[in-house]
């Protein structure tokens, strides 16, 4: 579904990404650990189209397609979603409109009829139940006032809104507490499908509980530096990052 | 000769020329004051770059052009104003159309509504309520310095009259649409007189069109009294060509307890100035002031506000925003004057702006002069782009980069359509502003008068 290769990619000049490769096929997820600044976020804005990130070398294949040639409203709707870690304020745009629009052009790039004002509201009825979110955020512009876990939340909500093929989630359980971490999970495996993937961003095995990875990478300096089954995110959190520092210190 | 004098003698000359045939029309009362006004125009002429609140505006373009006519009217010219009906199916008012600031004669120019509320022209309220013309005619336009206020009480015959006696209200809002049509160049000039006694509420909607391509001037005064415990609320919407100057003085005020709010939404305009000035006159007086304009090509949109703080406890706020486009430019000059036995003032201020490109400019200034110590003051101004960060956040969902422009902009003005106390024009005015904002609505009088 998604093969990344030798992928360098820098902002203003510095260098961030380094040579990374990452094959996720239909079905899998894939998590991505790694200390602070290590570049996960990074990857994760390159994969979803945003122009501040130059890239340097490698190439991205999604679908068959050159990922790094398409606009990011075209990777939208071609099936990738990146639920951000700072989910963006939008003064002045509904949650209602901002939806609405999203949806059908999705619908537009499928050929469907656009959604009638009812069957909209009806949609996103259901889906904001599923992943338990106050009826009343809808109503205000997009994460406008919202707390950081209305914020993460309302991320798993447009996800379960545009139904994604490959699904990015940058620290979405960060700042969640115990129910909304099991609702945004519950959001995650719910939307699992043999042909969907995942790559879940995350800093902690807790997540992983509930979203079972399939792979879990670190990233550590803009490198991939350890790619191994869902024990290694056990044995991170048990001993840190500093064996691995020093592992990739050793091999230099 | 400098260049400033020689502008200014235009009109003059035109006072000279006209004077005859303005005063024969109208009571001597509204004459008295003709004079002395026309020796004040005289001696602070056309208002330059040079005028600290002029200082972003320049004037000249169209001050300095011979205007062919100076309208004085004539039945024939009233048959537009007699066959135009507002288009807003929705929006019930009582309708009045002001043609090249005159009152059409065709269907009587005074009009009685329930409960002793009076609309209709200024110019016959003259002559039939002389009293209430003597007690408010020319008490609110108070800014000396500004010469264009003094041109237009030494040459204006006419406008609009409304007044709302004591308790009253008008079942709906009353809605005065200013056409200017002409087959020459040329200079209007019209003056509003609002009175909302104590205890009474009223809404004005003001709309600015063009009708035919020729290049007009328009100075405009209103004065507008709210008394006690009386509510108002005042909607302009400007859509006028782009060789069309017009400036606008509101003079708006307020006595204890009343509430008032004004907003001007500048649609489109070859250049444009308004001036706002709010006197709180008496105590727990509210005043809000909002502003939103679009502008692109070579347009300039200037708002001058003024709020008075004369007595204590009052509360008031300005919101002013701009979009420009292309090469256009704005300005935006908010004054908060806090008087020292004001105590208790809160007033808030914010102007923020978009440039769409890096050749368009805005010009911000706020001019706080407060002399109490007990005051709530807050200000804010920005000039900015929209925030990429956002853009990419609604790409990253699928909307295109055009319509996410467009969402963006809309939800930055919508933050000021959404104060509009008239809820079937703030439906229609988003309806416009998305229009404008796609680049559909650049004809001349396409708003509410051809529109749909
Ligand atoms: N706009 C920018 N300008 C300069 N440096 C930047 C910019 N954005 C990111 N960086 C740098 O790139 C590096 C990688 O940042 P990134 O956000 O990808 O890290 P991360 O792995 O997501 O970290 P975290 O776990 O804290 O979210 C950091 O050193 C960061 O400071
Ligand atoms: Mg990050």
């Amino acid at each position: 579904m998604l093969s990344i290769k030798n992928l360098e990619a820098g902002i203003n000049g510095k260098m961030i990404l380094k040579g990374i490769s990452l094959e996720v096929k239909a079905g899998e997820i894939h998590a991505i650990m790694g200390p602070n600044g290590s570049g996960k976020s990074t990857l994760a804005a390159v994969l979803a189209g945003r122009d501040t990130v130059e890239i340097r070398g490698g190439s991205v294949t999604y679908m068959g397609n050159d990922l790094l040639q398409m606009a990011p409203e075209d990777r939208s709707k071609e099936g990738i979603f990146l639920g951000f870690q700072y989910p963006i304020e939008i003064p002045g745009v509904s949650m209602v409109n901002f939806m609405k629009t999203a949806v059908n052009e999705h619908r537009k790039h499928k050929g469907l009829p656009q959604l009638s004002a009812s069957d909209f509201l009806k949609l996103m009825r259901e889906k904001k139940e599923m992943v338990e979110i106050d009826s009343k955020l809808a109503n205000r512009s997009v994460n406008e006032g919202f707390s950081g876990g209305e914020k993460k939340k309302n991320e798993i909500f447009q996800m379960a809104m545009l139904e994604p093929k490959l699904a990015i989630l940058d620290e979405t359980d960060s700042g969640l507490d115990i129910d909304a971490l099991r609702i945004v999970a519950n959001g995650v495996n719910r939307l699992r499908r043999p042909d969907n993937s995942s790559i879940v961003i995350t800093h902690y095995q807790r997540l992983l509980d509930y979203i079972v990875p399939d792979v879990v990478h670190v990233l550590y300096d803009g490198r991939i530096v350890k790619t191994a089954g869902k024990e290694l995110a056990l044995e991170l959190e048990e001993k840190g990052y500093d064996w691995i520092r020093k592992e990739v210190d050793n091999q230099n | 000769m400098n260049g400033k004098s020689e502008v200014s003698e235009f009109f003059s000359r035109l006072y000279a020329e006209n004077i005859g045939r303005i005063a024969e029309g109208s009571t001597p009362f509204i004459n008295s004051f003709r004079k002395e006004a026309i020796e004040k125009f005289n001696l602070l002429g056309v208002p330059t770059k040079k005028m600290e609140s002029y200082r972003y505006t320049n004037l000249e373009s169209f001050f300095r052009h011979d205007y062919q006519s100076y309208f004085i009217p004539d039945v024939s010219h009233f048959r537009k104003a007699e066959d135009f009906r507002c288009d807003v199916t929705d929006l019930d008012t009582h309708g009045i159309v002001l043609m090249n600031g005159f009152y059409p004669t065709i269907n009587g120019k005074l009009r009685e509504l329930q409960g002793g509320i009076i609309i209709g022209s200024l110019n016959e309220a003259a002559r039939k309520y002389p009293e209430l013309i003597e007690k408010h005619y020319g008490r609110y336009a108070g800014n000396d310095s500004d010469g264009l206020i003094h041109l237009n009480t030494a040459m204006v015959s006419d406008g609009v009259f409304i007044y709302v006696p004591r308790g009253a209200a008008p079942a709906k809002p009353v809605q005065i649409v200013n056409l200017v049509d002409s087959d020459q160049d040329t200079f209007n000039q019209h003056r509003n007189l609002i009175i909302v006694e104590e205890n009474a509420r009223c809404a004005v909607i003001i709309c600015d069109h063009t009708l035919s391509p020729q290049r007009f001037l328009t100075n405009a005064v209103s004065e507008v009294y709210a008394g006690e415990n009386s509510s108002f609320d005042l909607i302009r919407v400007q859509n006028e060509h782009n060789n069309a100057c017009k400036i606008t003085h509101t003079f708006i005020h307020q006595e204890r307890n009343s509430n008032v709010t004004s907003s001007i939404i500048t649609l489109h305009g070859g250049l444009v100035r308004n001036n706002t000035y709010h006197r709180l006159n008496g105590e727990r007086a509210d005043c809000s002031s909002y502003g939103l304009f679009l502008a692109d090509k070579w347009q300039h949109v200037d708002n001058f506000v003024s709020v008075d703080h004369a007595s204590p406890n009052c509360t008031s706020n300005q919101l002013f925003k701009g979009v420009l486009d292309d090469v256009s430019t704005g300005a935006f000059n908010g004054r908060i004057y806090v008087a020292p036995d004001a105590q208790g003032t809160i007033a808030y201020q914010k102007n923020n702006n978009i440039l769409l490109t890096d050749e368009a400019r805005m010009d911000t200034k706020p001019q706080l002069e407060i002399y109490a110590d007990d005051v709530k003051c807050s200000h804010g101004a920005t000039v900015g782009q929209l925030d990429n960060n956002a853009l990419f956040y609604m790409q990253s969902r699928g909307i295109d980069k055009r319509q996410a422009l467009l969402m963006l902009m809309f939800g930055f003005a919508h933050e000021v359509i959404q104060n509009l106390k008239v809820e079937a024009l703030r439906e229609r005015i988003d309806g416009l502003v998305m229009q404008r904002l796609r680049g559909e609505l650049s004809q001349c009088a396409s708003c509410m008068v051809k529109c749909v």
